[in-house]
């Protein structure tokens, strides 16, 4: 199959206006005919629920969680990006766009990485209406800070609580829509297959968290609003229950997996501490506004961070990246964090971390001014370490946090299968190689409230013209019962290990071979190592309890099923590109001075995956390059 | 570190329900209550019996999803935490850790340690929203806020609606989670035009759920993650009045 990417026609600028002039249009009438459903309730998730039963559609949302509220959206801490100028530093649509593009390497499609320029100031309206209480001056104008990778303030904050406040923003607009009987939750349901009917989705098979019934329910179209995948690493920044079944379960059943080994490890979380640990707590980006990062100069040093005086440290991201500094973007920052702790500078008590130092920031600007700025960010970090960061150093490390790969999707972010459709993080789409910081908050929403509302109307116009699916079809019959099947298996097994165990076993492979830096033999041999990992869980894993309640080993063992297949198709992407791009290293492609070596002239494409029984076969959608020349990406 | 667990196990909303103690060793100081709970529930599978159902995900402090009572307190033994943010070292070794649900009769118990908070959901239902549709926002600025008024705001806002202050309230009242999302919106200008509405609708649908009255104890903020202030009900109580006359 060809992929289109329906990339409209006309000049940069006038394309999303291109498009809606001539995407079809469904009137009022017909509109509450069909039906959608909505996998996930973060921001892209509600977003798209609320907007499309504002539209006038009839809705049904789903999440895994008890209350929409919980969606991980809510965790993000720094804020959100927005090309408004309002600080008159030269920002513009143009320089957001190229800032993004060039932050993910160039390997993301212009049209829709300026779409997402484009739609990030009316998305900032958006939410002021809705009452998200964003920081102020004192005269009432909205104030914004920087994030790494770009030399202008566009990004919006609400304290550290900047996801926070948006979900809680979308999940009203959603609860007023449930209220206006428009669309209808189903909370503490997990989506555990598609249903594909004449090669279109149609519906979707779910597990009652609380009595373990299957259900079906049918759509005319499916929308995928499920977050990324990094709890493949088991530790990392995502919530416990983040998971990628909804969307392997998808590609299982047609829809491409677009570059599934783009994903960021994030400078500066908290460092692991033990082995039983089972997230990594993030400390938001924004810190490295005033933070300065460094390691002491000696190696194996111990003395405390204080008693190190200041030519003996070592600050190397402004040693190496004068022009950015502390803010280079998070591959470059996680990558030298790496290559320090490897050195032997780490500190902490597992030589793990490095130094985010507020000493300096604490002088220059007042404690005072610091508190306002990151109070809860540093309260939080000594809720957890028990360490007052006022008086010393944050101890921070690289941890896994989000997923650019996802669902391959086109302009109108449809998937391969006609009908399925995939927003927010679960697909891939407007980052390229490499996420900038305070773009995640951004494609969510605008994919959830401003694309999708304008794009599945070109989709379902068609669809009012066919039957309405009913849940009696034999596809659903059939997905439910290869559900079932599976659960059953699982259940059946009765080994000798917990699913935690092949968990940790996996995230250790991963973690190794397929993160910050990945070279051809360990992924060979991490593949090798998945291959036997997957048939010792099937052999080998054992959950207790039934599948006729609610079970929280049943539900994380079905997870892990899926990541472990999931993990291969990662190391399998990361073997296929010989080339370093983004947050995809590849040692043997690197300057003396290790930074990253890109091969336009051979991987200058999107890589999209098949599913063909276990095996995946790879699919080119080439980048066009047609208003941008891709240039080496310097920070220094 | 060694410690006992006592622990609330209920199979369902129509068993009766009973404590159960366990024993447990190997733990760390440095992790997190929840990853002994985890490593309990290992030990658990590894001898064939069901794992103790208790609620988490971000584990972060932010999601508002996990909450036990612990030793008799809400999130454990500090003020102001989640129990994804209590740690080990909290306790020492040899204790012995009672660990419980929210008890109320608005959040029914699932099971084991898993309530339903879908009251809240329905109290947001009745009106914590600014009635405007998408693709309605006057230029974002165009709304000058002053900053004590977007901080004053922000301040009730962070409500994560875990249901703490409800668990510990020896009524049982909702009244803190009520007041603030109330008091969030209806001190910023978008607010206004539905204030009265909003107040009157989502107080009336916390008494149809069944939570208690306040009687200012004041026990909801010691317990509050966000640490979210009792006078955000006096300030409700004066919204409300205010409702009543005018609305």
């Amino acid at each position: 199959m060809k992929l289109d990417s329906k990339i409209p026609e006309g000049k940069l600028e006038e394309k999303w206006r291109n498009y809606q002039i001539k995407s079809q249009l469904i009137n009022p009438a017909n509109k509450k005919k069909l039906n959608v459903i909505v996998v996930g309730s973060g921001l892209s998730g509600a977003g798209a629920a609320a907007t499309l039963a504002e539209l006038g559609y009839d809705v049904q949302c789903f999440c895994y969680q008890d209350s929409a509220r919980r969606a991980h959206s809510v965790a993000a801490q720094g804020g959100i990006n927005a090309a408004k100028n309002y600080q008159h530093d030269g920002d513009s649509v143009w320089r957001m766009f190229y800032d993004t593009l060039k932050g993910g390497d160039f390997r993301s499609r212009e049209a829709n990485t300026y779409r997402l320029a484009e739609l990030s100031a009316p998305l900032i309206d958006h939410y002021v209406q809705q009452g998200v209480p964003f920081a102020r001056e004192y005269g009432g104008v909205l104030v914004n800070r920087s994030f790494g990778g770009v030399q202008v303030q566009r990004t919006f904050y609400a304290r550290g609580q900047t996801g926070q406040q948006l979900l809680l923003a979308a999940y009203s607009q959603l609860y007023k829509m449930i209220h206006a009987k428009k669309v209808t939750m189903f909370p503490r349901s997990e989506m555990l297959d598609l249903v594909v009917i004449n090669g279109k989705a149609k519906g979707i098979i779910v597990r009652d968290l609380v009595t373990g019934e299957l259900k079906r329910y049918a759509a005319d179209a499916v929308v995928l609003a499920t977050g990324g995948y990094s709890r493949v690493f088991r530790l990392s920044t995502l919530a416990i229950g983040c998971n990628g079944s909804a969307i392997w379960k998808a590609h299982k059943k047609g829809a491409y997996f677009a570059a599934p080994s783009f994903t960021q490890i994030h400078p500066t979380a908290l460092p692991q501490s033990s082995e039983a640990q089972s997230k990594l707590t993030l400390m938001s980006e924004s810190l490295r506004n005033d933070g300065r990062i460094w390691v002491p100069k000696k190696q194996e040093d111990t003395r405390k961070a204080n008693d190190i005086p200041e030519e003996e440290r070592d600050y190397y991201l402004e040693r190496r990246y004068p022009s950015f500094g502390n803010l280079a973007p998070r591959d470059i920052a996680s990558r030298a964090a790496k290559e320090r702790i490897d050195a032997g500078h780490g500190v902490g008590r597992l030589k793990n971390a490095v130094y985010l130092d507020f000493k300096d920031a604490i002088a220059k600007f007042g404690l005072e001014t610091i508190k306002d700025r990151y109070g809860n960010l540093f309260t939080m970090y000594k809720k957890i370490t028990g360490i007052d960061a006022y008086k010393e150093p944050m101890q921070i490390s690289p941890a896994a946090h989000f997923s650019m790969g996802g669902l391959w999707v086109d302009y109108e972010l449809m998937t391969t299968i006609p009908g399925l459709y995939a927003v927010g993080e679960c697909n891939f789409s407007d980052h390229g190689a490499n996420r900038l910081g305070a773009n995640s908050l951004l494609q969510a929403s605008i994919d959830g409230y401003f694309v999708l509302p304008n794009t599945i109307n070109n989709y379902l116009a068609s669809a009012l013209k066919e039957e309405h699916p009913t849940t009696d079809h034999p596809e659903f019959e059939k997905a439910e019962k290869e559900v079932k099947t599976s659960i059953d298996a699982i259940l059946k097994i009765n080994g000798t290990k917990t699913v935690d165990h092949f968990h940790r076993e996996l995230g250790k492979v991963m973690w190794q071979e397929c993160a910050m830096s990945r070279n051809k033999k360990g992924l060979e041999k991490a593949i090798e190592d998945i291959q036997i990992l997957r048939d010792d869980f099937w052999n080998d894993v054992r959950v207790t309890g039934s599948g006729d309640e609610l079970n929280t080993e049943l539900e994380k063992a079905l997870r892990l099923a899926d990541f472990i297949e999931l993990a291969i198709l990662m190391c399998t992407d990361a073997l296929e590109r010989d080339e370093s791009c983004g947050a995809h290293f590849r040692e043997e492609f690197q300057t003396e001075d290790g930074e990253a070596v890109r091969k336009d002239e051979d991987y200058s494409y999107v890589s999209a995956w098949e599913y063909d029984n276990g095996n995946f076969k790879l699919h080119k959608e080439e980048l066009e390059f047609e208003f941008v020349k891709p240039s080496v990406r310097s920070y220094k | 570190m060694q410690v006992t667990f006592k622990i609330w196990r209920q199979e369902g909303p129509n068993d009766k329900g009973t404590i159960r103690d366990y024993l447990v060793d190997g733990l760390s100081e440095d992790m997190s209550f929840l990853e002994a709970l985890d490593h309990l529930n290992e030990l658990l599978v590894l001898k064939n019996e069901k794992v103790i159902a208790y609620e988490y995900d971000c584990r972060e402090g932010i999601c508002g999803q996990c909450g036990v009572f612990i030793n008799g307190r809400a999130h454990g033994p500090h003020d102001n935490i989640t129990t994804c943010q209590l740690h080990m070292r909290s306790f020492n070794d040899g204790d012995t850790i009672v660990v419980e649900p929210w008890r109320t009769a608005s959040f029914p118990v699932i099971k084991d340690l898993i309530v339903d908070r879908s009251a809240f959901d329905r109290i947001i239902e009745q009106g914590a929203y600014i009635t405007a549709k998408t693709g309605t926002a006057p230029e974002a600025n165009a709304i000058l806020i002053p900053k004590e008024v977007s901080d004053n705001a922000m301040d009730a806002a962070a409500c994560i609606g875990c249901g703490a202050c409800v668990a510990t309230c020896k009524n049982s009242s909702a009244a803190l989670f009520t007041a603030a999302k109330i008091n969030h919106l209806n001190r910023l200008p978008q607010g206004k035009a539905e204030e009265h509405k909003r107040v009157k609708e989502m107080t009336y649908q916390m008494e149809i759920e069944g939570f208690g009255s306040c009687t200012f104890t004041g026990a909801c903020e010691v317990e509050c993650p966000e640490g979210i202030s009792i006078t955000n009900i006096a300030e409700l109580n004066a919204r409300l009045t205010k409702a009543n006359f005018l609305g």
